[in-house]
């Protein structure tokens, strides 16, 4: 009991760090039609500044700062980069977007070095809260949660009831009418890309020191954001919300399952013959096929919904 | 007030507009008439910027083919789209709101659009998406004339509404014009048209074919069995 309470905690809060990631990229796409594929790049450089700007004023600057600069970059990336680009047709745009990941990719280690870098949980919230199952649980994973939480409400609040927020929505589905309406929609995309960059910064932010800041955390987590994006259904927020804690319990249950399949199926009232054709699958244990799982439950999620949980225009 | 001089426009590499000329005067209602495809629709477009355009376009001296679609917007170019393009998964308020430009609030509000139309008043909270395809045409124009322009593009505002609803948009309509708004008109119905408009132009392949009062246009019967009638 303990020890499910434990994993759900953690499926929890990656499910909410994937959310932080996917609800930025979401409403890019959503908005420009752009699938941002550098999106993950900025998370990795949330983390790096945050390392460099807390070793000089330590983790709480950093915690504001870092996502701060990472926006700031992805709006003049988005204004100076992807805006001149864009007459040019989507293809263009991916295109861009597609090298900015590689760019951002070999600028980090030329600058911090292949090496993780020694980026660390702040002293005070580096204790154990509570203890389950045996195993301590971090407080710093208790921030996690709520600062993401934090930034969910802020996020949903600011969409529900500014103006701005209202001006997004609309240009969500029509944004020729919202410009001929006298907003300056290419001013609001600036924006919007540059909040969205600043969301993953800040994801980069507290995963950086919960897990490893190092040169391939872009790669690793990049594809699953995008799964959880198209599967949330492009553009959709409340979409990427259900996909990030279904991807992210799903995925850390799978993680900890050290058992067969066949034995996990059987858990679940379905029994397989074992000395059948798929002998092999049936044996392999469901934790060595968990990086699997996102993209099973995407495909799967995609057959029977292909606009996506909650998405309205198909993927 | 709106004078458009050779005026190109393009969809991708096809080009739907050729040389496209008219002029609108101050506080007068113009109609823009044609078949499908003759041009009308992309005429409005061209003028908002949202298509690819070259030529003269000038809106009270002032030339806007440069500009982009907000800019123009904000100079007091107000536009109605043919789909009516409301935000359906907003409220009837916060689509109104949305037609709204930044500064100082003009002499359309909010208030005069619920007493135009009460039905938006009882809807506000309704998502757009929700209002019957009449409901949803009052809304587009009511959004767009809060943004107090002095010039209306509207494109087929009556397409596919019941017969009452028709009567109900034409009377808005010379409310509007009645309040000192100049209108450019996009409408397949002529008998609409020939009340409303002081002057028709008339379209087709791109360019225009006519240009006169419904007095000349009744009594014109080749311009009519060439470029109108069915």
């Amino acid at each position: 009991m303990e020890q499910g309470l434990l994993v759900v905690l953690n499926g929890l809060v990656y499910g909410l760090l994937l959310f932080m990631l996917s609800s930025g990229l979401t409403l890019i796409v959503g908005m420009m039609g752009v699938l941002n594929l550098a999106h993950a790049s900025f998370y990795m450089l949330g983390a790096y500044l945050a390392y460099s700007i807390s070793t000089v004023v330590g983790f709480w600057p950093a915690l504001v700062l870092a996502p701060l600069a990472v926006g700031v970059i992805g709006a003049l990336v988005e204004r100076y980069g992807l805006r001149p680009v864009h007459r040019h047709g989507h293809v263009a745009e991916l295109l861009f977007t597609f090298g900015l990941a590689f760019v951002i990719g070999e600028i980090v280690p030329l600058i911090w070095g292949r090496l993780p870098v020694p980026y660390r949980v702040p002293a005070v919230l580096d204790v154990p809260l509570f203890a389950l199952a045996g195993t301590a649980y971090p407080a710093y994973r208790l921030f996690m949660m709520l600062i993401s939480l934090a930034m969910f409400c802020a996020l949903f609040a600011a969409l529900a009831k500014t103006r701005l927020g209202l001006v997004v929505r609309a240009a969500l589905t029509h944004p020729d009418m919202v410009a001929m309406l006298g907003h300056d929609v290419p001013r609001v995309f600036t924006l919007v890309f540059g909040a969205g960059c600043a969301l993953a910064g800040l994801a980069g932010v507290i995963a950086g020191n919960a897990f490893t800041t190092e040169p391939g955390m872009a790669r690793s987590l990049g594809a699953i954001v995008f799964a959880v994006v198209v599967m949330g259904g492009l553009g959709s927020l409340s979409g990427a919300l259900v996909a990030s804690l279904l991807i992210g319990l799903v995925q850390t249950v799978s993680i900890g399952l050290d058992l067969p399949f066949y034995k996990a199926l059987s858990a679940l009232g379905i029994t397989v013959d074992v000395g059948g054709r798929l002998h092999d699958l049936w044996l392999l244990s469901v934790n060595r096929a968990a990086p699997v799982v996102p993209y099973l439950l995407l495909v799967l999620v995609l057959a029977t919904r292909p606009r996506g949980l909650l998405g309205s225009r198909s993927a | 007030m709106l004078n458009v001089t050779g005026l190109d426009a393009w969809y991708g590499k096809s080009q739907v507009l050729r040389g496209v000329s008219l002029q609108v005067g101050r506080g007068e209602i113009v109609a823009l008439l044609g078949r499908n495809g003759a041009g009308r629709s992309t005429t409005l477009k061209a003028v908002m910027g949202s298509v690819t355009r070259e030529g003269s376009v000038r809106f009270d001296g002032q030339e806007m083919i440069a500009r982009r679609p907000h800019e123009i917007a904000r100079a007091g170019i107000g536009y109605v789209a043919e789909d009516r393009s409301i935000f359906p998964d907003l409220t009837t308020r916060q689509n109104l709101i949305l037609g709204e430009k930044p500064g100082p609030g003009g002499k359309f509000t909010l208030d005069d659009a619920h007493a135009l139309f009460p039905r938006l008043a009882e809807r506000a909270d309704a998502p757009a998406g929700a209002l019957s395809g009449g409901e949803q045409q009052m809304l587009a124009i009511c959004r767009t004339l809060l943004g107090n322009p002095s010039l209306m593009l509207v494109d087929e505002p009556t397409e596919g509404l019941a017969p009452m609803m028709v009567e109900r948009v034409r009377e808005l309509l010379l409310a509007i014009a009645a309040k000192g708004v100049t209108i450019l008109l996009v409408e397949q119905k002529l008998a609409i048209a020939l009340t409303i408009a002081a002057r028709l132009y008339v379209m087709g392949h791109g360019h225009m074919v006519f240009e006169g009062t419904p007095a000349e246009l009744a009594a014109d019967t080749r311009t009519r069995r060439d470029w109108l009638e069915v």
